[in-house]
């Protein structure tokens, strides 16, 4: 037995989006905490596009904020043109976005680390988990450290046998200029995990200085940037804009000519690419009819010569590349500062994991991030700050926490995950959520701020900030509930009700779609006091009150369900009426609850019968014991 | 899978569709007290049986002299509040009772084995009693599933799986627009593409609930489909079994060019018997299509009898509803396990007899046709419910809750066709739209 030479309450490996969040938050929670990263310079690295948040993505940030977590007030601080996307639509679908700073936004992460108090920075490759009869106890570095600990949080992005692809060209690789993680794959392998393949990719780095920016059009930010994090006040760094081209038929001719170089179509790649992020030979062979498609531009820094061309992800070999995209308006002259390429990766099946993402195998390991199929930093982020979470309250004898659906993004996916699976790199579409119009960017705080507060994971600025602006909604929907109409009166004023004599609260009145926070403050001047983000948020719930109130309804009955907790001792295959194909799949999924298991594919209602019976069955044994 | 307010009163016929004197209605949930008081004028006696005149609560008429058991909870099946409401049992009877619970506001049909889980969720059943049904429940599932989108006459079935086409592509416009509003290939156009799809299933729905019920023309009947190679003695089974020229019997192959329906009553469960053209390639474009339309019946049979004469051609098709039948048993042996001759009558008893077995296994349990009738018809009505919401919104600013109605729709839908999942959705919007800038 080697002896360790340090104790940990929870060790994370990984430095990126995922291990940070959960260093972070275990270290929030109180437990000490180690950070193992093989090199310390790249941690909180954006190793693909220089932006965050977006349409589901920014909701989960402001997710991540609302239990004090990092990524939000990094974006704040290296955030270099900042828009709300569908700001013309309704709260619900707004998701704020920023490009940034890709130097900023490392050195804010790691400044936040540094500050974090608790935790520890440890360089060095994790090669090993010492594990023995299903339970961790510890961490062995390539050097030959041993750390013992009873929880860790793997999150080891693309590492897991990484293979990048670019053109003939293939490297065992985790990340360009990283090496990728084959001991720690072993030690996963070992424990027999049910184990993928997926693929991503990356674009060309281009050097902005021989692009000829006047040739191009601009895309700007928001005049009013809408920041991610409830504790930034204002915008840190100067604004940048963007570059719009566009590929050309030219540029597609090039490609065309040479896609038995590439290799998702040479058969080289066996991994699966998601959907919504496909190469520039994807686009160009499955939207044949289409002769161009537009190109972002973005500068990845303020100091940094280094533009992302966001659309044109390849793996083709680097002299199509440099064909291709110097066939681009704006372009001719490019110089390629490193070559786009495509990186297959091992994930682990997420339905082996816990809702608290800790395996069923091998308890007091976590996983988070694209290990578990995921891709996007927001979506890693998040599902790290939930890992590194339960890792503490593991570390502390606590019960872990899990997040539902009806509460967070952060739930809707981890539940997509541990019950689904995935068949592509995992992505937040506000679409995922059968509760979007509850889940929004404006409400992240109410949503999880009084689970943050339970927990111990917020700190005392958060909870005196957070405290306040509770105290203010409060407040207005106090008045607002206390202000009241007649139709007639309504109509004295310029408000057309129906007229039906039934006296209205003003919230009431703002439900009207004609209605808006101006008109109730013409009517009663003492309103203006009410500060413009809680009347906007105050607006919102009366817009959507009707929407709102059905969506309570599904939400009731979502909770019963989840409230009929499957015994871990169910075993499916004996349950005699279950289809052994049906038997199969929850065995794989191992839901917890009986909704879960509702949404198991290929559930019946007759089979959920049954699991009712068996749940009933096995809670009176358990009473009589 | 989706689940079901249980505040709801639900109702549906507790007997099977067998020809019944009396078929019994259960009623059950908290509001079942007003139910009786609102169609029998006020509630009987309870645990009693009480002859009672159950009236249509819209214009008063009535809808039959009834028995009606009134059982407060929890001392009753479910552990709620129930009625049984013994009507007589006429289709048209049982029909309109149906028809007018299902338009009280606190009414709805039940969901299949929702009774179950209700008496399971208020401890009325142990595991014992549920694992006996739980065989039953399972066989029922598929057979069931087959008989509700049939109760849909074949052009209305059709017409849902269509409005489930068309409502993932209109879910999957407007989420675009939602989504990924900030892609090049996505336009606002978008929108209002989705809105003239919505609006198109709107009207079909609307006009199909506008057409009058038929029940006679109801195809509720245990299926079974003769098929088999050409002159394998399709038409003559038949007729045999119909006792009656229902088909044309030839020697020639090739004669039944058409699909030929025999309604047969076996022990008292209605079976529906269909002769087909006999399975070959043909130049014949009459019978050609009697071909396509064979096909097409084999795939929604209860039952396929694959007829097969001595050394004639082996059956295609394998599964638990797949049957092989030797026939011309008086010319030689056929490989079969059961073998008949239409010719001397030998084996057909036996055969009518297993198929009155197969056809009661089907319909003891199941809760049959009318009940999904009304299951379907509420289902439709929420869906148009849904779509007129949608229609109505401010889909360019408030384009979230549009697309929640359409969700909502979809998911009214998906009672009938199965589920529409977020997956489908995002797989028709990615087949449709270049996403990834």
């Amino acid at each position: 037995m080697l002896s360790p030479s340090m104790t940990y309450d929870v060790i994370i490996v990984g430095g990126g989006h995922a291990g940070t969040e959960a260093a972070a938050a275990a270290a929030r929670m109180g437990a000490r905490t180690a950070l193992v990263t093989q090199r310390i310079e790249t941690v909180g690295v954006m190793s693909c596009n220089p932006a965050i948040g977006g349409l589901g993505k920014g909701h989960l940030v402001r997710e991540i904020d609302a239990l004090d977590g990092l990524m939000g007030r990094a974006a704040d601080a290296a955030g270099i043109q900042f828009r709300l996307l569908n700001r013309r639509k309704g709260p619900a679908v707004r998701g704020p976005r920023t490009q940034a700073d890709r130097k900023l936004y490392r050195r804010s992460i790691q400044k936040l680390l540094r500050e974090q108090s608790g935790l520890t920075l440890v360089e060095g490759e994790a090669e090993r988990l010492i594990v023995r009869d299903g339970r961790v106890y510890g961490l062995e570095l390539a050097d030959g450290r041993v750390f013992a600990t009873g929880a860790v949080v793997l999150t080891t992005g693309t590492f897991l046998n990484g293979l990048i692809h670019c053109g003939e060209h293939q490297e065992p690789a985790g990340r360009v200029g990283d090496r990728p993680s084959l001991g720690l794959a072993q030690s996963l392998y070992g424990l027999g995990l049910p184990m993928g393949r997926l693929k991503t990719g990356t674009p060309a780095r281009l050097d902005g200085r021989t692009i000829r920016w006047e040739q191009l059009e601009w895309q700007y930010g928001d005049d009013e940037p809408e920041l991610f994090s409830d504790l930034s006040t204002r915008v840190a760094v100067p604004q940048i804009a963007c570059g719009i081209t566009y590929t050309t038929p030219e540029a597609h001719e090039v490609i065309r000519a040479n896609l038995h170089r590439a290799p998702m179509y040479s058969g080289q790649i066996q991994g699966r690419g998601p959907r919504y992020c496909p190469s520039i030979e994807d686009k160009v062979v499955r939207f044949a009819d289409k002769t161009n498609h537009q190109i972002f531009l973005e500068p990845e820094g303020l100091d940094d010569p280094t533009v992302y061309p966001n659309g044109i992800s390849t793996s083709l070999p680097v002299d199509v590349q440099e064909a291709f995209i110097r066939a681009m308006p704006g372009l001719d002259q490019v110089r390629i500062i490193r070559p786009g390429y495509a990186i297959e990766y091992d994930y682990v099946d997420p339905r082996a994991l816990d809702p608290t993402l800790e395996l069923r195998a091998c308890r007091g390991l976590f996983l988070a991030g694209q290990i578990n199929g995921t891709t996007g930093y927001e979506e890693a982020g998040a599902q790290g700050l939930l890992a590194g979470l339960n890792a503490a309250r593991l570390a502390g004898g606590q019960d872990g926490i899990t997040i539902d659906r009806t509460k967070a993004y952060l739930g809707v996916m981890i539940d997509d995950l541990v019950t689904q699976g995935v068949t592509e790199p995992y992505r937040m579409f506000t679409s995922r959520s059968e509760y979007r119009l509850s889940l929004r960017s404006d409400n992240a705080d109410e949503r999880l701020g009084p689970l943050g507060e339970a927990l111990g994971c917020l700190s005392r600025e958060r909870r005196t900030h957070f405290g306040a602006k509770q105290a203010q909604l409060s407040a207005a929907l106090t008045s607002l509930n206390e202000r009241t109409l007649t139709p007639n009166e309504a109509a004295l004023r310029g408000l057309m009700l129906n007229q039906d004599g039934r006296r209205r609260t003003a919230f009431e009145i703002l439900s009207y779609p004609t209605v808006s926070w101006a008109d109730l403050t013409r009517i009663w001047p003492e309103l203006q006091n009410v500060p413009g983000r809680i009347a906007a948020r105050v607006e919102t719930d009366a817009k959507y009150a009707v929407y709102l109130e059905r969506q309570d309804r599904d939400i009731a009955a979502f909770k019963r369900d989840e409230d009929m907790a499957l015994p871990d001792s169910l075993s499916f295959t004996s349950i005699s009426g279950l289809s052994a194909e049906l038997a199969g799949k929850l065995e794989t999924v191992r839901p917890r609850t009986l909704g879960q298991a509702g949404r198991v594919e290929g559930m019946t209602p007759a089979a959920l019968t049954l699991l009712v019976a068996h749940a009933k069955a096995a809670a009176r044994t358990k009473v009589s014991v | 899978m989706t689940t079901f307010d249980d505040k709801a009163v639900i109702f549906a016929p507790a007997t099977g569709m067998g020809r019944a004197a009396v078929t019994i209605v259960r009623v059950s949930g908290s509001g079942t007290r007003g139910v009786l008081e609102t169609l029998c004028g006020r509630v009987p006696q309870s645990r009693r049986a009480s002859l009672m005149i159950l009236r249509d609560p819209a214009n008063g008429s009535v809808l039959d002299r009834t028995l009606v058991l009134w059982f407060p909870g929890p001392s009753s099946f479910t552990g709620e509040d129930m009625a049984e409401l013994q009507c007589h049992g006429g289709r048209s009877v049982v029909t309109a009772v149906l028809g007018a619970l299902d338009r009280l506001p606190q009414c709805r049909p039940a969901e299949a084995g929702e009774f179950t889980r209700r008496a399971l969720l208020n401890g009325r059943m142990t595991l014992d009693q549920v694992e006996g049904l739980a065989d039953l429940i399972d066989a029922e599932t598929e057979a069931q599933r087959r008989q509700a989108l049939r109760s849909l006459e074949g052009e209305t079935g059709h017409a849902v799986q269509r409005w489930r086409e068309e409502i993932i592509t209109a879910m999957a416009l407007m989420e675009a627009a939602i989504d990924f509003s900030d892609e090049s290939d996505v336009s606002d156009k978008v929108i209002a593409d989705g809105l003239r799809m919505a609006e198109s299933i709107r009207d079909q729905i609307e006009s199909e609930l506008r057409k009058p019920q038929r029940p006679e023309r109801l195809r509720d009947g245990y299926r079974i489909v003769l098929a088999g190679p050409p002159n394998a003695g399709k038409s003559t089974l038949l007729n045999r079994l119909a006792r009656r020229d229902a088909a044309i019997v030839s020697p020639m192959a090739g004669t039944t060019r058409d699909v030929i329906e025999v309604h047969l009553d076996l022990g008292g469960y209605p079976v529906l018997l269909i002769d087909t053209a006999g399975l070959r390639e043909s130049e014949d474009a009459v019978e050609r299509e009697g071909i396509k339309r064979t096909q097409a019946r084999i795939a929604d049979a209860d039952l396929v009898l694959w007829l097969q004469a001595p050394g004639g051609e082996a059956c295609p098709f394998e599964g638990p509803n797949v049957l092989v039948l030797g026939t011309k048993a008086d010319l030689g042996e056929a490989e079969a396990s059961m073998s008949v001759s239409a010719t001397t009558g030998a084996g057909i008893d036996a055969l009518l007899a297993l198929l009155q077995e197969r056809a009661e296994r089907v319909f003891a349990s199941g809760e049959g046709v009318l009940i999904t009738r009304e299951r379907h018809r509420a289902a439709l009505q929420e869906v148009l419910l849904c779509l007129h919401r949608a229609l109505e919104g401010d889909a360019e600013g408030a384009t979230e809750l549009v697309a929640e109605d359409l969700r909502l729709a979809a998911r009214a839908l998906g009672r009938i066709t199965g589920e529409v999942d977020v997956e489908e959705v995002l797989d028709r919007l990615f087949s449709g739209f270049c996403i990834g800038k």
